[in-house]
C-alpha cells in the first residue's frame, strides 16, 4: 500500500551504542590498517626466536655486506642481506622490533603512571597541589628533552634500561595535563558535590567517573608518547648515546651502517623503514581511537 | 594587558631559575663528575686533584650558588674540551642554530598553511585525504633517516647540494627541509581544524550572505581568526627546534649550538653542557612567554577594552 | 505589477545519515515591492531553510528545486553561484538571529560595513565610509564616526543587530530577509528593533521577508502572513484577515495558545496543540497535521487541496472547520 507517516510517538530507531561503536571501528580504514600493522610487528617481536632465520648476534666475516634478495648478489640464505660484521639483517630487524616495542611500552607505562598520578592529584586536590603540579609541568616543558636525555646517558652510561628510565621520567607531561583537565571537569559535576555532602566516598566516585571518560584521550596520548619514545631512542642510539652494541636497535643499526651508506644504502633503508612503519602504525591506531570515540569532532 | 605580561614574566623568571638549578643538579647527580672528568684508568690521587681544582669537594648548594653568581655576571667558566671561555664559544655557535630554527619554521609554515587551508575548504575530498596522508607519513618518519635519504638523493646522486658543513646558504637547505617537514604536520592539522571550525561560524555565514568573494571569505575573514593559535604554536615550536636540532646538526656537521651540545656532552664538558641547557631553557621559556602575550594581543577582546 | 519575489514549488531536501529529509515541500508565495511578508512557524518547520534557499546559502548536503523562482524580474533558480553571490548583500540581503556571533570579532564595524559596499559598488574607501555613516545614523547609532572604529565586542546585542541591519542596507537592496531578528534580544530591545524595521521599510521602500515563531511580532509588523508547518505553507493571508478569522486548525491552535492583550479574556484557559511534529524523513503523504488535528478523517491521508476565499488561502480537506470543539 502506500507509506504514510512515522507513528505519532517519536521512536528512537537505530542501532544500539555498542553496535554503533563496532560499526565505526570496522569502517575506519586508518584504525584497521594501523592495528593490523601493529599486530604484525608485535607478533614478529614475540615470535622472534621462532621466525628469525639466524642468530642476530652471530658474526661471520666471510659473509659481510651481502645485499638483500632483490639485488644481483642476493641470496635466499640472507633474505635482507648481512651487515658489515656478517650478521643476518632480517634476524636483526626482527629482534630489533623487540627493543622498539619494549621502549615504547615501558616508557608509555612509566610516564603514564607518573603523569596520571600527578594529574589526578592536581585535579582532585586543587589549590596548592594544583599550583605545584602545574609548576612542575612548566619546568618539564622548559627542558629540551633530547639534550637532557643525552646528557644523563652520557654521565651514567648508555643501556636499554637507562634509556627507558630517562625517557619515562621525562615524558609524563601530556598525561598529567590530560588527566588534570578531566579530573577537574568531573570534580565540578553537581552530583559529585552532592555525593560528598551526603558523605559518600568521593575518591572512589571520582576514580570511577574520571577513568571511563578520560580513557580515550589517555590512549591517544599514550600512542603519541610511545611513538615519540621509539623515535627518541632511535635518535639517541643513532648518536651513540642510547642502546649499546651489539643490541639490534634499529637506530643503532642505522648508525653502524652510516659509514657504508654510499654503497650499501639498504643497510640504512631497511631499519629506517621499519621504524617509520612501526611509528606509522602506532599513530594510525591512536588517531583512529580518537576519531572513533569522538565522532562529532571529525572534520 | 601590562599586568598580564608582568605576571607571566615573573613566572618565566622563576621557571628559568628552577631549570638552571635542575640542570646543575642533574649533571652532578648522574655520576661522579670528577671520575668522569678524569677518564678511565685514572688513579685515585688524580681524581682527588681534579676534585680540588674544580671545587667539586664543596657542598652542592655552595657549588650551585657559586655558579649562579658567576653566571649572573656573564662568567660561565671555561670549556674543559675546547679550552676557551664558555660564553663566547656558545655565542659564536648559537646564531647558526637560531638561523636554522627560523628557516625550518618558515619552511614548515609555508608548506602547512596552504595545505591546511585547502584541506579545510574541500573537506573529505582527495585533496584533504592527500594532505592528511602527508601529515601522517611526515610524523612517522624518523628525522635522521629522512636526513640521510636527502643526503643520498640530493647531495650524492644529484650533486645539487653539499653534504655537510656550514659555510654557505646551500648548507642550510637540507637541514631546513629535514627539520621543517617534521614539524609541518602539526601545523597543517591545526590550520585545517581551525579553518573548518571558523568556516562553520556565524560570522563567515554573514560574510557569505554579503556576497563577498570566496577568496575574501577564506583569506580575510576565516584565516585571520583561524591563525591565532598558530602564532602561539610557532613560538613553542621554535623553542623545540632550538633544543632539538642536536641530531640534525650532527648529521650535517652544521656548526651550531646543537652540534656543540653533542660534542660537549660526549666529551663530558660540564661547563658547556650546563651553560647550553640553561641558555636553551631560558630561550624556550622566553618564547613561551612571547607566545602567551601574542595570543592575548591577537584577540581584540583582550587587547581593546 | 509583477511581484518583487516570486516563488513557486520550492523544495529543499537534505541528505542525512538516516535518509532524505524533506525540509521544505513544494511551497509557493510572492512578495511585492515594499511590503512585509511574515513567515511564521515553530522550530523545524522549514522557514529558515526557505530563507537560505532563496539566498543560495544552503549547506552542501542540501538540494534545492523550484518550478519557478524569480527576483526583480530575473530567474533565480538557474543562476550561477557567481551571479548569486553578486546579488547577495547587494540586491537582496539577510540578517540572522544571533547578533552576538554574526560579526567578525577581528575586524572593526567600519571595516565590515565598508567592504560590502566596495565589493558590490566598486566605490572608493571614502565614499563607502560616508555611506556607512549615513546608514549607522539611519539605524539610530550615533556618534556614527566613533562607532566605525570599534570592534563588535564593544557593542551590546541590540546595537550589533542594528549594525547588521545597517550592513544589510549598505548597497540599497530591494529585499531584506530577516531570520528571527529579535528572538535573541531583550524584550524592550525587541520592540525597538521592530520599530526600526518598520521605519526602514517606510523610508526606503524595502520589502521585508520576516521569519519568526512569534505571533506577537507578526501582529506588529506584517502586512501579509504565511504560516508554515512541517515544511509546507498551510495558510496564507493578509495579517488582518488571518487574525480576524484563522482557517487552518494549526493556525487556530497557535492563536489559542497565546494570550493576545485585549482579546483573550482574563481567566480563560490557554489552549495547546497535542502531539508533536512528524518526521519528514522518507516519504510524506497527505496532511502533515492530521495526527494532531481534532477534525482529521480518512481523506486527510491523501493529497490535500488548497482553498482560497477572498485572497485568504489555506490547505485543508474540510471547507469549513467548526469553531473550537471542547478539547
Amino acid at each position: 500500500m502506500n507509506e504514510s507517516y512515522a507513528p505519532p510517538l517519536l521512536e528512537v530507531v537505530g542501532p544500539t551504542s555498542g553496535a554503533l561503536l563496532r560499526r565505526r571501528i570496522f569502517t575506519h580504514k586508518g584504525l584497521l590498517i594501523g592495528s593490523t600493522l601493529l599486530a604484525i610487528v608485535l607478533l614478529m617481536a614475540l615470535l622472534a626466536p621462532l621466525i628469525a632465520p639466524h642468530d642476530p648476534y652471530a658474526q661471520d666475516l666471510t659473509q659481510r655486506m651481502i645485499p638483500p634478495l632483490w639485488y644481483e648478489n642476493g641470496t635466499w640464505a640472507h633474505v635482507l642481506g648481512t651487515d658489515n660484521l656478517g650478521r643476518d639483517y632480517l634476524s636483526r630487524v626482527i629482534y630489533g622490533a623487540r627493543i622498539s616495542l619494549l621502549i615504547g611500552l615501558a616508557v608509555m607505562v612509566i610516564s603514564g603512571l607518573i603523569g596520571a598520578a600527578l594529574g589526578l592529584a592536581a585535579g582532585y586536590f586543587g589549590g596548592r597541589t594544583d599550583m605545584v603540579v602545574t609548576f612542575f609541568i612548566t619546568i618539564r616543558l622548559a627542558m629540551p628533552v633530547i639534550l637532557v636525555a643525552l646528557a644523563v646517558v652520557a654521565m651514567v652510561g648508555g643501556s636499554l634500561w637507562v634509556v627507558v628510565l630517562v625517557l619515562g621520567l621525562l615524558k609524563w607531561d601530556r598525561f598529567a595535563v590530560v588527566m588534570r583537565a578531566a579530573t577537574q571537569q568531573v570534580r565540578s559535576l553537581d552530583y559529585v558535590t552532592a555525593a560528598a555532602a551526603t558523605g559518600a566516598s568521593t575518591p572512589r566516585i571520582i576514580v570511577a567517573e574520571v577513568l571511563p571518560n578520560v580513557l580515550p584521550q589517555l590512549i591517544v596520548v599514550a600512542s603519541v608518547e610511545a611513538a615519540s619514545a621509539i623515535l627518541l631512542e632511535a635518535a639517541l642510539s643513532f648518536l651513540g648515546l642510547g642502546v649499546q652494541p651489539p643490541l639490534p636497535s634499529w637506530g643503532l643499526m642505522i648508525a653502524e651502517a652510516k659509514a657504508y651508506m654510499f654503497f650499501s644504502f639498504w643497510l640504512i633503508a631497511i631499519p629506517g623503514t621499519a621504524l617509520a612503519l612501526l611509528v606509522l602504525a602506532i599513530n594510525m591506531v591512536g588517531d583512529g581511537i580518537r576519531d572513533v570515540s569522538a565522532p562529532s569532532g571529525r572534520g | 594587558m601590562l599586568a598580564f605580561a608582568t605576571k607571566r614574566f615573573g613566572l618565566a623568571l622563576l621557571v628559568a631559575v628552577t631549570v638552571s638549578a635542575l640542570a646543575f643538579l642533574l649533571l652532578r647527580a648522574s655520576g661522579d663528575v670528577a671520575i668522569a672528568l678524569a677518564g678511565e684508568g685514572a688513579r685515585a690521587e688524580d681524581i682527588e686533584n681534579i676534585r680540588r681544582i674544580y671545587g667539586l669537594d664543596r657542598p652542592l648548594l655552595v657549588q650551585y650558588f657559586d655558579w649562579l653568581w658567576k653566571m649572573a655576571h656573564g662568567d660561565f667558566g671555561e670549556s674543559l674540551y675546547f679550552k676557551t671561555e664558555v660564553w663566547p664559544l656558545v655565542m659564536e655557535k648559537l646564531p647558526t642554530t637560531m638561523l636554522l630554527a627560523v628557516f625550518s619554521l618558515t619552511f614548515a609554515l609555508a608548506v602547512s598553511i596552504p595545505l591546511g587551508i585547502l584541506a579545510a575548504v574541500y573537506p573529505n575530498s582527495w585533496i584533504d585525504r592527500l594532505c592528511l596522508a602527508l601529515a601522517v607519513v611526515g610524523q612517522a618518519m624518523p628525522n635522521f633517516f629522512f636526513a640521510l635519504i636527502l643526503i643520498m638523493v640530493l647531495a650524492v646522486s644529484l650533486h645539487w647540494l653539499p653534504v655537510s658543513g656550514s659555510e654557505s646558504w646551500a648548507h642550510f637547505v637540507m637541514p631546513t627541509i629535514t627539520l621543517g617537514y617534521y614539524i609541518a604536520p602539526v601545523f597543517m592539522r591545526l590550520v585545517r581544524a581551525g579553518m573548518i571550525e571558523v568556516l562553520a561560524s556565524d560570522y563567515v555565514r554573514t560574510a557569505r550572505a554579503k556576497g563577498l568573494s570566496q577568496t575574501s571569505i577564506i583569506l580575510k575573514h576565516a584565516l585571520r581568526n583561524a591563525l591565532v593559535p598558530i602564532v602561539a604554536l610557532s613560538a613553542v615550536q621554535l623553542g623545540l627546534l632550538l633544543g632539538g636540532s642536536v641530531v640534525i646538526e650532527t648529521i650535517f656537521a652544521l656548526d651550531g649550538a646543537g652540534f656543540l651540545a653533542y660534542q660537549s656532552i660526549t666529551h663530558k664538558d660540564l661547563p658547556v653542557t650546563q651553560a647550553l641547557l640553561t641558555l636553551l631553557s631560558i630561550l624556550y621559556v622566553g618564547l613561551i612567554l612571547i607566545a602567551d602575550i601574542a595570543n592575548a594581543w591577537l584577540d581584540p577582546r583582550i587587547r581593546v577594552g | 505589477m509583477a511581484p518583487l519575489l516570486s516563488v513557486s514549488g520550492l523544495t529543499v531536501d537534505l541528505a542525512t545519515p538516516r535518509g532524505t529529509l524533506h525540509a521544505v515541500r513544494d511551497i509557493s508565495f510572492d512578495i511585492n515591492a515594499g511590503e512585509t511578508l511574515c513567515l511564521v512557524g515553530e522550530s523545524g518547520c522549514g522557514k529558515s531553510m526557505t530563507a537560505l534557499a532563496l539566498m543560495g546559502l544552503l549547506p552542501n548536503s542540501a538540494t534545492r528545486r523550484a518550478r519557478h523562482l524569480a527576483f526583480e524580474g530575473g530567474d533565480l533558480a538557474n543562476v550561477t553561484p557567481r551571479k548569486l553571490a553578486s546579488l547577495r548583500g547587494n540586491r537582496m540581503a539577510m540578517i540572522f538571529q544571533e547578533p552576538m556571533t554574526a560579526l567578525n570579532p577581528a575586524y572593526t564595524i567600519g571595516d565590515q560595513l565598508i567592504e560590502v559596499h566596495r565589493r558590490h559598488k566598486g566605490s572608493t574607501y571614502a565614499a563607502a565610509r560616508e555611506r556607512a555613516i549615513e546608514l549607522l545614523e539611519k539605524v539610530g547609532i550615533t556618534p556614527a564616526g566613533e562607532r566605525l572604529g570599534q570592534f563588535p565586542h564593544q557593542l551590546s546585542g541590540g546595537l550589533r543587530q542594528r549594525v547588521m541591519i545597517a550592513m544589510a542596507l549598505m548597497c540599497g537592496p530591494t529585499l531584506l530577509i530577516a531570520d528571527e531578528p529579535t528572538t535573541a534580544l531583550d524584550v524592550t530591545i525587541q520592540a525597538q528593533t521592530l520599530r526600526l524595521l518598520i521605519d526602514i521599510q517606510r523610508d526606503l521602500g524595502v520589502a521585508i521577508l520576516l521569519i519568526t515563531h512569534d505571533l506577537g511580532v507578526v501582529a506588529r509588523v506584517a502586512q501579509r502572513v504565511a504560516v508554515m508547518y512541517a515544511g509546507e505553507i498551510v495558510e496564507s493571508a493578509t495579517a488582518a484577515s488571518l487574525f480576524r478569522k484563522p482557517r487552518h486548525p494549526y493556525t487556530r491552535g497557535l492563536m489559542a495558545s497565546i494570550p493576545i492583550p485585549g482579546r483573550t479574556p482574563p481567566g480563560e484557559r490557554l489552549g495547546s496543540i497535542p502531539g508533536i511534529v512528524p518526521s519528514l524523513i522518507g516519504e510524506v503523504r497527505g496532511c502533515a497535521f492530521r495526527d494532531r488535528c481534532a477534525f482529521a478523517f480518512a481523506p486527510c491521508a491523501e493529497t490535500v487541496p488548497w482553498r482560497v476565499d477572498n485572497e485568504h488561502g489555506w490547505r485543508c480537506t474540510l471547507p469549513e472547520v467548526p469553531a473550537e470543539a471542547a478539547a
